[in-house]
């Protein structure tokens, strides 16, 4: 038998994990990067001309009832259209059984890219609550998107927001899933996702993922008030029924901390509402202050 | 930057039994089936056993092998593999667990054991083993480290071998041709589809088609032999992770 060196070993290694396109209409361009629970590849659509960035997951075997039932929740999750969710153009498997997406190919930044790139506050903000309205989007369509990070999370070229790798998303209310299988990501992952409670899993799962995300935000960020600190807090309770009930109720918490208006995550002190008001209206202010000094000085004048 | 991994599996997954696995069937009453379970493993640890005591135990090389065909031989008489608990640790991991305490032992009582008399006797060519030993000896893994990774090329090794066999068996010689050119040459010179299809005189269409079918039918062979030597189907899971090149969570 021949013996098989390091490099000839690694060679065999990729390629007994390349995916094998052969039969359908892509062609494998280049790998973009791969995680736990698969590998993205950059392919091109010969039908349509066009570059698609396409998930293999790493399921080695997959039963009938199991791609069937993938097949069927990717073509709930293609049917979102939504500015912020990136589209799933075609689901299916590889002649070794693997399950792929293919999903637009969104040239950009991951979230944590862009905010390594100096984000402002206000910014980072934005571009959360953008993120609330997409998954909020998503939920009032039954899909809990389960693996929200902010390494699945694009800021495009014009600015615009995109959610990625719905590979893993649920439909809510649907059996079929083998109890007790954790998916997500670690330090992005609610408490009962850990456990691998899937029956407990809902809306509020991804409310908990989303305010992990804002905390990834915060945190380094010099100055954080503490509405904004209130709001990860909520949105990351270990009860459930102590988070937000939605994303969008998230989103609007969001929104009213932009507009520096109380939000219903921190009950504020008089001083505190006072400071925000003079905050939220500094130009009114300085135009009474400047208003006020003047009447002064014209007193003062007039006298003298 | 290190990105966090969408993680499948956990600590509260279910671990069903897998079919074909060799280490399922060690358990079994029907000696019959044992029997072919430990060949199966045997078959695919005999050659990492070897090279890890060689290097672990600065043992030498008739002492290497003796105590190779020792460990099998106990393992199998003492039935060590039927007390596998996927729970605690891979398969890998516990049978170098045994064998370090098997060697531990055996060192211990100042035995040397002795090939013959009534243990049994395998055929395993530790000559070939002896041979990359020495052309390729210098590491700087760890011992743990080195038998993972000698155990990933004699996996690997073995499935080149089956599939070379079954393209033989199935007439299909260029299949496995196309495939020892491409992606087991040691030729530093460039190889292309282009070249093989002047090389073999066919279309570069075909070199592609040919390729792709073989690389398929590789992963095939490399997952199957995986999956004897699994216990269960998150084990197979992770181990075909690493296997892939992707570390295991």
């Amino acid at each position: 038998m021949k013996w098989l060196s390091d490099d000839k070993l690694d060679h065999l290694r990729s390629v007994v994990s390349e995916p094998d396109f052969s039969g359908t209409k892509y062609s494998l361009v280049k790998e973009l990067g791969r995680g736990g629970m698969g590998a993205v590849y950059l392919a091109e659509d010969r039908e349509l001309d066009r570059l698609v960035a396409i998930k293999v997951l790493d399921t080695p075997e997959i039963t009938e009832d199991l791609r069937n039932r993938m097949v069927r929740e990717a073509q709930i999750i293609a049917r979102l259209e939504h500015p912020g969710i990136v589209p799933v153009h075609d689901v299916g498997a590889l002649p070794d059984s693997r399950i792929f997406y293919a999903m637009k190919y969104v040239r950009g930044s991951r979230l944590d890219e862009y905010a390594a790139q100096g984000a402002s506050l206000r910014d980072r903000l934005r571009k959360f609550q953008a993120v609330c309205d997409a998954v909020a989007f998503a939920h009032a369509h039954g899909v809990i998107h389960r693996d929200l990070k902010p390494q699945n999370i694009m800021i495009g070229a014009f600015g615009e927001v995109l959610v990625l790798d719905w590979g893993v998303a649920k439909i809510r209310d649907t059996p079929g899933e083998s109890v007790g299988t954790v998916v997500g990501t670690q330090n992005y992952m609610s408490p009962e996702q850990a456990r691998g409670e899937i029956d407990q899993l809902d809306e509020r799962s991804d409310v908990y993922s989303l305010g992990a995300v804002l905390s990834f935000l915060l945190k380094d960020q010099p100055k954080v008030s503490k509405a904004a600190q209130a709001i990860c807090l909520k949105a990351m309770a270990s009860a459930k029924e102590s988070r937000y009930w939605s994303a969008a109720e998230l989103s609007a918490d969001t929104g009213r901390l932009l507009d520096v208006e109380p939000v219903s995550a921190y009950r504020e002190s008089a001083v505190e509402r006072v400071s925000r008001w003079v905050a939220k209206n500094r130009f009114l202010v300085l135009l009474v202050l400047a208003y006020l000094l003047m009447r002064i000085l014209l007193i003062f004048t007039s006298r003298s | 930057m290190t990105d966090p991994d969408t993680d499948i599996g956990g600590p509260a997954h279910r671990f069903p039994v897998t079919n074909h696995s060799a280490i399922v069937n060690a358990r079994s009453d029907d000696q019959v089936v044992r029997r072919r379970a430990f060949d199966t493993i045997l078959a695919s640890y005999w050659k990492p056993a070897y090279k890890y005591i060689r290097l672990k135990w600065h043992a030498d090389n008739e002492d290497a092998k003796d105590l190779t065909q020792g460990f099998f031989a106990s393992a199998f008489e003492k039935n060590y593999f039927a007390t596998y608990d996927a729970r605690k640790a891979s398969f890998q991991t516990f049978l170098r667990t045994c064998l370090d305490g098997f060697v531990a032992n055996e060192r211990k009582a100042g035995r040397r054991l002795k090939r013959g008399g009534d243990m049994d006797h395998y055929q395993l060519d530790f000559a070939a083993a002896e041979d990359e030993l020495a052309s390729h000896a210098s590491s700087s893994l760890s011992p743990e480290d080195y038998f993972h990774r000698e155990w990933v090329r004699w996996m690997f090794t073995l499935a080149v071998e089956t599939f070379r066999r079954q393209c033989e068996e199935s007439g299909r010689g260029l299949h496995f041709q196309l495939f020892e050119r491409y992606d087991l040459s040691d030729d530093d010179r460039q190889v292309s589809y282009a070249s093989l299809a002047r090389e073999f005189g066919i279309e570069p269409t075909t070199v592609n088609n040919y390729l792709a079918a073989a690389r398929r039918d590789f992963r095939r062979i490399v997952l199957e032999k995986l999956r004897e030597i699994t216990a269960t189907d998150d084990e197979f899971r992770t181990e075909a992770r690493s296997l892939l090149g992707i570390t295991p969570q």
